[in-house]
């Protein structure tokens, strides 16, 4: 019998081939995008905890010199003798490959991907010509090192680990140590550190990788995109699901009257969607591997540029994220398919079966006020919310509650319409449009979605180009920028400069902790260049004659927010130094807190530390001259020096890649919503024949009728997209106040693009009226013995 | 304290950390060999051989709290080459690893560490004597007046050892035969220490005092093939003699040993006159282990249980074994040490 009932079942498909495809397109589509950013994600977090797991980062305490200093070997060795258990890192970069030394005994174990990994062998490791660890990507790039070379997918991207003695050796550093890993098992007797090595400090573990936190937001951005999308494909699924279940109900009725047992139905009526599902997962999950190939070199690039993170460019078929794309397909039939069986279930067997889908929706009422609540709930997020999952919450409250109310909108705004309408003709077009509106109302509200988000994105990626070009403009005042290599060549570059530049502005800055927050300390010159070009966000009256007097610090707005430091407050820059806020200034792409405080007081605080890098202010017709002077009397290669038009275009281009990735996203959820109004619009056109049949026997021409639905589905989606507007101007308040806040640290200014709200109501206007054009145009040359039809098989 | 090493090393944990310590299943002929000919010189001989490729100096000490508690302790440094002779910093084929112990009759308490050779931060030096890992040492004006110290996270000792006998060469003139084929090693004792000094545990500091065994070996040569395992034993009596004496657990059980009357007259006792059985085993850290033993030695008239103060004295360092104090009941009393390897 399961046989025959899964024919029978089969048969639907057979029949209407574009319904199985818009199944399993609009759930592939909805896989593919949300298992792509799941791949992108699971790539970048593998590439963490390789980094992490490589450099003890996050779980380990650390021994540090003071500010510009390394750690001697003999002073590691001392302190191994005072009973201190720590192992000792070299780092550094041997080509463009960063470069780590470990000391494989006395390293920890048991930390992540450690830093040799299993089957490695040590005698191989530590004698002869040594051994370097690496990616076989990283280990092509390295320079012959003449130590035999190892594959090892599990180290961090860019990365290669080696034995501290040989990368002592290939970074020409002997006996130098740049931290101490402080293991966890200490043993009972220890002398103090202050006692063993007075210059050196202990940091306490992290807490979890830096760069993991760090970029926790962005990815958390694209989980988010990767949500919307699937969303938008359930929607598709869920329209398809509906409808084929509307039509199969004389099927499902005749099969029960000819004794099929109800629960053997419906159980294979689910094992058929499960099934469905599952290929359409597959498939999404395949087309959701070429996203995130195609996506993540990208991503990788925006990773390295915005934060420093190392990220391979290369895609690894994890589990996590395949089978959470399968996962989610399963899980989205099922939430698709749950309704339409149920109402099978509930069925009475002696029922008319005629499909009810042009009965009018009766649980608008309902729907309205569930979005009424949710956007309810967005406002309270967003009035009292905390943090970047408050920040999504609300987000996804604003963009469900906005797609839910839009059918109850778009009848009140029909019905209005219908009201003022006079003529015949007229009142009919607005009632009939009202009465499409329950099966349209899901293509729709996918289309409300895809222009949102589409109005939100770009709005927030256009306010950010702005206020960045201006602040690029503000901070990269010198003309060229000049990196030394030792303090000697800094005193050269000093030498040849000073006489030819109007000003040589030293750049000189520490890594530091500064309320509990990772920071960076800068010595700022007092000059001009700082007093005309700086804008504050906030500041007291004559903020730079009080920073030269050494009365307090500037700090950016990251490190104002995340520590809840406002003017006046102190912060505690080196131990036993602790001064004022003067001033917060914007200093938007910067991952890390800032703080500015005069050169001298720097000088005092970190006398270790002396500049490396320069700021030359100069007349920019000179710049050509000024670099070749450098690079014939000081010996400043190309590579150290860069003007400020490169840095700029550098800068920008680092941010315009931050957002390609998210361009990319709001295009294919545009096109998946068109695609969705589609196979909407195509479905229904079939099914409407009883409708249209009389209007054309009461004389309007077929090619009327079409040009009619034409219309139709340009007020549609005119009206959805006016609808749009204000939601996503809503998302992208969210995205500017909320979620950069929370996730940068940084506040900008909203600005409104019109231009660009009109071209994407144009888009979305086009794509609605290709969507009706076939149908349309299938209508206009339909016989009209099929239209008399409806007349003869009257129901 | 003999092949003890060269046993543990074919049970070899595939930790990377332990590989260093590996590679002695095959010979290498670059590696020194030990000698019938050689003749011990001391000073000289008390510090490392770097031309060998494994060596130890291995102490245990059964000691004593105000109170009348027994306790043991142990403190061991371990060398072992990559390749002959030494080199410059990090370039040094020398590797150290380091096992100190604490028993007290209800815990066991176990450390280890790892160096490299080169840096200073592990090594050997004949006069005045100094052996060192990290912060534990042994060292000392010379070999007969040593300070011995360790820690590790949940205990620490800081003891004083006092030499009051001669050194004793086991086998012959320090050349001991390890098994029926030949392979053999240099092996000398000290085992005349008198201790005293302090014990830090978990409830705090304990005074004691007692005896201490220092066992000093060094060889290039593996063990043969079907050897599987090892018991050793240490004991001294309260006549005053010791016995030093094991079993090579193969297809043929190999043993030897070494009596050492009061006044340190040794006599070294060829395979087969020594013998061991299990009496009562106990399951320790997952496995069955022997915990207390007939030792028998016909020549002297010795026929004694030896009885592990603590079953559960495991050493769960990156090569595990079984190191503990014991008490020895029967033809004679006394105290003495337990080494098992190889029980999986």
């Amino acid at each position: 019998m399961n046989r025959v009932i899964l024919a029978a079942l089969l048969s639907h498909w057979w029949r209407n081939p574009l319904q199985l495809f818009t199944l399993l397109a609009g759930l592939a589509l909805g896989t593919a995008l949300w298992s792509g950013v799941q791949a992108i994600n699971a790539e970048a977090r593998a590439s963490y905890d390789a980094a992490a797991g490589a450099l003890g980062e996050g779980n380990l305490a650390q021994i540090t010199a003071l500010p510009g200093g390394v750690i001697a070997q003999q002073t590691y060795v001392a302190l191994r003798r005072a009973g201190w258990n720590v192992s000792p890192v070299i780092e550094g970069k041997l080509g463009a490959v960063r470069l780590i030394g470990i000391e494989p005994l006395t390293a920890p174990r048991g930390t992540g991907p450690g830093p040799l990994p299993d089957g490695a062998d040590l005698g191989a490791f530590l004698s002869g010509n040594g051994q370097v660890f690496a990616r076989a990507e990283t280990l092509a790039r390295l320079p012959d090192t003449g130590a035999e070379p190892v594959v090892t997918p599990e180290i961090a991207p860019n990365t290669a680990i080696t034995d501290i003695g040989l990368a002592q050796r290939l970074l020409n550093r002997p006996d130098q140590i740049d931290r101490l890993l402080v293991l966890p098992d200490q043993p009972l007797t220890r002398r103090p550190l202050a006692e063993v090595a007075p210059d050196l400090v202990e940091t306490a573990p992290q807490g979890g990788s830096d760069v993991a936190r760090l970029t926790d937001s962005f990815h958390l951005n694209l989980t988010a995109f990767g949500l919307l999308s699937f969303a938008v494909g359930l929607f598709i699924v869920h329209g398809a699901i509906g409808l084929a279940f509307e039509q199969r109900r004389t099927m499902v009725r005749t099969l029960r009257a000819l004794g099929a047992p109800l629960r053997r139905l419906i159980g294979l009526m689910a094992l058929e969607l499960a099934a469905l599902a599952l290929v359409a997962g597959l498939l999404g999950v395949a087309l959701g591997y070429l996203v995130a190939a195609a996506l993540l070199p990208d991503v990788a690039a925006t990773l390295r540029g915005l934060y420093g993170a190392e990220v391979s460019g290369q895609l690894a078929l994890r589990p996590v994220w395949w089978l959470s794309g399968l996962a989610m397909a399963l899980a989205g039939t099922a939430v698709a398919g749950g309704g339409a069986l149920w109402a099978l279930v509930r069925m009475p067997l002696l029922a008319s079966a005629q499909p009810r889908a042009w009965a009018m929706a009766r649980h608008q009422r309902g729907q309205a006020l569930l979005a009424l609540a949710l956007l309810c709930v967005a406002a309270a997020l967003a009035l009292w919310g905390q943090g970047l999952r408050a920040g999504f919450a609300m987000l996804g409250a604003l963009l469900i509650g906005g797609a839910l109310a839009l059918p109850p909108l778009l009848a009140g705004l029909l019905r209005r319409a219908e009201a003022r309408a006079q003529a015949p003709l007229a009142q009919w077009f607005w009632a009939d449009t009202r009465q499409q509106l329950p099966g349209l109302a899901l293509a729709l509200m996918a289309l409300l979605l895809a222009m949102a988000a589409n109005v939100g994105v770009s709005t927030m990626v256009s306010s950010f180009r702005l206020t960045f070009t201006g602040f690029l403009d503000q901070r990269l005042a010198s003309e060229l920028y000049v990196s030394a290599t030792d303090p000697a060549q800094a005193r050269a570059i000093v030498a040849v400069a000073e006489g030819q530049a109007q000003a040589v502005l030293p750049i000189v800055l520490v890594e530091r902790t500064v309320a509990g927050l990772p920071a960076e300390v800068f010595g700022a010159r007092d000059h001009a260049t700082y007093r005309e070009n700086w804008r504050f966000l906030q500041a007291i009256p004559d903020v730079w004659d009080a920073l030269a007097r050494a009365e307090g610090v500037l700090i950016n707005e990251q490190l104002s927010r995340r520590a809840g430091l406002g003017l006046d407050d102190t912060v505690e820059i080196a131990p036993g130094l602790a001064l004022p806020v003067l001033g917060i200034y914007g200093d938007y792409g910067n991952p890390v807190g800032q703080v500015i405080v005069t050169e001298a007081l720097f000088q005092r605080a970190f006398p270790q530390v002396t500049p490396l890098r320069f700021g030359l202010r100069l007349d920019p017709a000179q710049v050509g001259a000024m670099q070749a002077a450098l690079r014939d009397r000081a010996g400043v290669p190309d590579t150290a020096m860069i003007d400020q038009a490169a840095i700029k275009a550098l800068s920008l281009a680092v941010f315009e890649r931050t957002f390609t990735v998210t361009a990319a996203l709001n295009v294919l959820t545009l096109a998946v919503a068109g695609f969705a109004l589609l196979m909407s619009l195509l479905t229904l056109a079939a099914m409407r024949l009883p409708q249209l049949a009389p209007v054309w026997a009461l004389g309007v021409s077929r090619r009327r009728l079409a040009a009619l639905d034409l219309a139709r589905a340009v007020v549609l989606a005119a009206l959805t997209g006016v609808l749009a507007l204000p939601l996503g101007l809503a998302l992208a308040w969210a995205l500017l106040a909320v979620v950069n806040v929370e996730a940068f640290g940084w506040r900008l200014p909203m600005y409104l693009f019109p231009g660009d709200y009109l071209r994407l109501g144009g888009l979305a206007l086009l794509a609605a009226a290709l969507a009706a054009l076939w149908p349309a145009w299938q209508l206009s040359r339909m016989p009209p013995a099929r239209l008399l039809g409806v007349f003869r098989h009257e129901r | 304290m003999n092949a003890r090493l060269l046993i543990l090393l074919l049970w070899l944990p595939v930790q990377a950390l332990a590989q260093g310590f590996a590679g002695l299943g095959s010979e290498d002929d670059s590696f020194a060999r030990p000698s019938r000919d050689t003749v011990l010189q001391f000073p000289a001989d008390h510090g490392a051989h770097p031309a060998f490729r494994i060596e130890w100096w291995y102490l245990t000490a059964n000691l004593t709290g105000p109170d009348g508690t027994p306790y043991g302790l142990q403190w061991t440094l371990f060398r072992s080459a990559l390749a002959p002779g030494d080199g410059p910093g990090w370039a040094s084929p020398q590797l150290w690893m380091g096992h100190a112990a604490v028993t007290t009759p209800q815990a066991h308490f176990v450390a280890e560490r790892l160096a490299r050779g080169g840096i200073g931060q592990a090594g050997v030096t004949a006069t005045p004597f100094a052996a060192w890992i990290d912060d534990w040492q042994m060292a000392g004006p010379d070999f007969d007046t040593l300070r011995l110290a360790a820690s590790g996270p949940d205990f620490a000792y800081d003891v004083a050892l006092v030499a009051t006998g001669p050194l004793v060469l086991h086998g012959q003139q320090g050349y001991s035969v390890k098994s029926a084929a030949g392979q053999a090693s240099h092996y000398y004792s000290q085992p005349f220490y008198q201790v005293s000094g302090s014990l830090t545990l978990p409830e705090g500091p304990v005074a004691v005092t007692g005896t201490a065994w220092l066992d000093r070996e060094w060889s290039s040569q593996p063990l043969a093939q079907d050897q599987r395992g090892w018991d050793w034993f240490s004991l001294s009596f309260d006549s005053g003699d010791k016995l030093m004496g094991f079993v090579l657990r193969g297809e043929r059980n190999f043993t030897a040993a070494t009596w050492i009357t009061a006044d340190g007259q040794t006599t070294a006792y060829p395979d087969g006159a020594f013998a061991a059985e299990p009496l009562a085993r106990q399951t320790v850290s997952g496995r069955e282990v022997p915990v207390e033993w007939r030792v028998r030695l016909p020549g002297r008239g010795i026929d004694v249980t030896v009885k592990a103060l603590n079953p559960q004295a495991w050493m769960a360092t990156s090569v595990p074994y079984w190191e503990g104090p014991v008490t020895i009941s029967g033809s004679s009393g006394g105290v003495g040490y337990l080494e098992m390897t190889g029980y999986d």
